[in-house]
């Protein structure tokens, strides 16, 4: 029973993240609508740099910035030795960060699409779009 | 389809939690992935780049060719908005409209004539026309010099706090937005107009590739900030701090002007007239 | 980090994105979906990804925003689902 609780507490963090993940996967495929369909792609963006990100999480760290004397930074720094254990890992903040941006820039061209198809077909519903194809 | 959906999600779901029993547990420090590549970054990083902050060491210095292609992707995109909305050309509208400010009696102009006389007391307005509030507009025109600032320190302290181009790019975007939104995207672009756009926007990515190809034409290799010590004189190690504010800088200037390109595309459906 | 704020954090995150994908207007569920990304701000800043959760509070609760506002006010709130 102590080892099922010990491994709920040590990977519930995943569970949710799959769950936020899921909540996108299903806002793509179930519903029609195509601003809802970018939101869930967000959603499932998110979900995953949010994976990403809690993998560079370490017990006991802190943020990755070092600590260094009032020197401003030059590199003749005061403490001795750095541990790698005193900060968090930040080689996944790095590859999150920028796909953050990507993620912003990306949006615009989606959105620029459905106000595209919203100024040919005059609404953004799947199935009257597809209807409307079918006529033509 | 919406059944169908739900069977898709739910067996997806559970392959994946399936898989999460193999994983390290949730902020485990001897995971995988913090004990190979990171310690380097995390001991090393402060010595070789002078940048107490890690991540921008690793962005612009260790992680340079990702960071290089990402700025591209955003130029892209912010392309891509232009031509895929922009209607070239003459504007729709057949008739102007400007509106006296003092008693907001509204003029019609046809296209082929211009305006004339004191162009100061009337505006150019559109049939969407709704009235401003005045305190919304106050506001937001005391705050916008104080975002900006903000955003140009982000931009330079990036080395020793949370920030860098980035988010420096992205604020001082997010302010133009906010003049946009309070007062209208005419008043925005009489700023910083559509050619301006376009001009930061691939003098940021020129900035980034270009300190490289300096690099490169020093005789070291594609990004190399090192070799910028031979013309700023001062030792390799902060020659590296040195060119990484270089390079942040292209990043926000590209990063800036995209998202204002973006916003001033998506928010007038290509025309440009009052936007939101 | 406390596990308390952790776990508050994860349950107004999931609600507010079902919220953003159930709501049955498009102007509302862009507004929730920026309260779905300052909650994720907030997520990664107890996580300690500092650089992160700054990218996010501009970007996922400022930027986009104010970009699907912007879409939606060109083209329409209604939705049938």
């Amino acid at each position: 029973m102590s080892e099922i609780i010990s491994s709920v507490v040590a990977h519930y963090n995943y569970w949710i993240y799959i769950a936020l993940m899921m909540i996108g996967l299903y806002a793509v495929i179930g519903k029609k609508n195509l601003i809802k369909k970018i939101i869930g792609v967000n959603i499932f963006q998110t979900a995953i740099i949010l994976f990403y990100v809690s993998i560079g999480a370490k017990k006991g760290a802190t943020i990755p910035i070092i600590h260094h004397g009032p020197g401003g930074g030059h590199h003749e720094t005061t403490a001795s030795v750095i541990e790698a254990s005193q900060y968090m890992n930040p080689l996944p903040h790095v590859l999150m960060l920028t796909a953050i941006v990507v993620a912003v820039a990306t949006l615009g061209v989606a959105l620029a699409l459905a106000i595209k198809v919203y100024n040919q077909y005059g609404t953004l519903e799947e199935d009257e779009i597809l209807s409307r194809i079918r006529v033509r | 389809m919406k059944f169908l959906g739900i069977i898709v999600v739910v067996i997806t779901g559970a392959l994946l939690v399936y898989t999460t029993g193999d994983f390290p547990s949730w902020s485990d420090p001897a995971s995988p992935a913090s004990t190979h590549v990171s310690p380097h970054y995390i001991e090393k990083g402060m010595h070789e780049t002078a940048a107490p902050n890690i991540v921008t060491a690793v962005l612009a210095d260790y992680r340079g060719f990702d960071t290089l292609f990402e700025t591209t992707v955003v130029f892209c995109a912010g392309v891509v908005c232009f031509f895929l909305l922009r209607i070239p050309g003459r504007s729709p509208f057949t008739e102007c409209q400007y509106r006296h400010k003092a008693t907001g009696i509204t003029v019609r102009v046809k296209h082929d004539r211009k305006m004339s006389g004191s162009f100061g007391e009337f505006e150019r307005i559109d049939t969407l026309w709704t009235p401003h509030d005045l305190i919304i507009q106050t506001a937001c025109r005391i705050l916008i010099p104080f975002i900006q600032l903000f955003a140009l320190y982000v931009i330079a302290h990036g080395h020793h706090s949370p920030g860098g181009g980035f988010q420096g790019g992205v604020i001082l975007g997010a302010s133009i937005i906010l003049l946009a939104i309070s007062h209208d995207l005419r008043t925005a672009l009489d700023r910083l107009g559509e050619k301006a756009h376009a001009i930061l926007c691939s003098v940021g990515v020129l900035v980034y590739a270009g300190t490289g190809a300096v690099c490169m034409v020093l005789g070291f290799n594609f990004l190399d900030y090192g070799a910028l010590a031979r013309i700023l004189h001062v030792d390799p190690v902060m020659a590296r701090s040195h060119g990484i504010l270089v390079v942040e800088v292209g990043v926000g200037l590209a990063v800036m002007a995209a998202l204002i390109w973006i916003y001033s595309n998506v928010s007038s459906r290509g025309n440009y007239d009052e936007g939101l | 980090m406390l596990w308390q704020l952790d776990l508050v954090i994860l349950t107004l995150v999931v609600a507010t994105a079902i919220g953003a994908v159930a709501i049955k207007d498009l102007l509302g569920s862009a507004i929730l979906f920026g309260a779905y990304s300052f909650m994720m701000c907030l997520l990664w800043a107890i996580m300690g990804a500092v650089d992160v959760a700054f990218t996010e509070a501009s970007v996922g609760a400022g930027v986009s925003t104010v970009f699907f506002v912007a879409a939606v006010f060109r083209t329409t709130r209604r939705t049938k689902d």
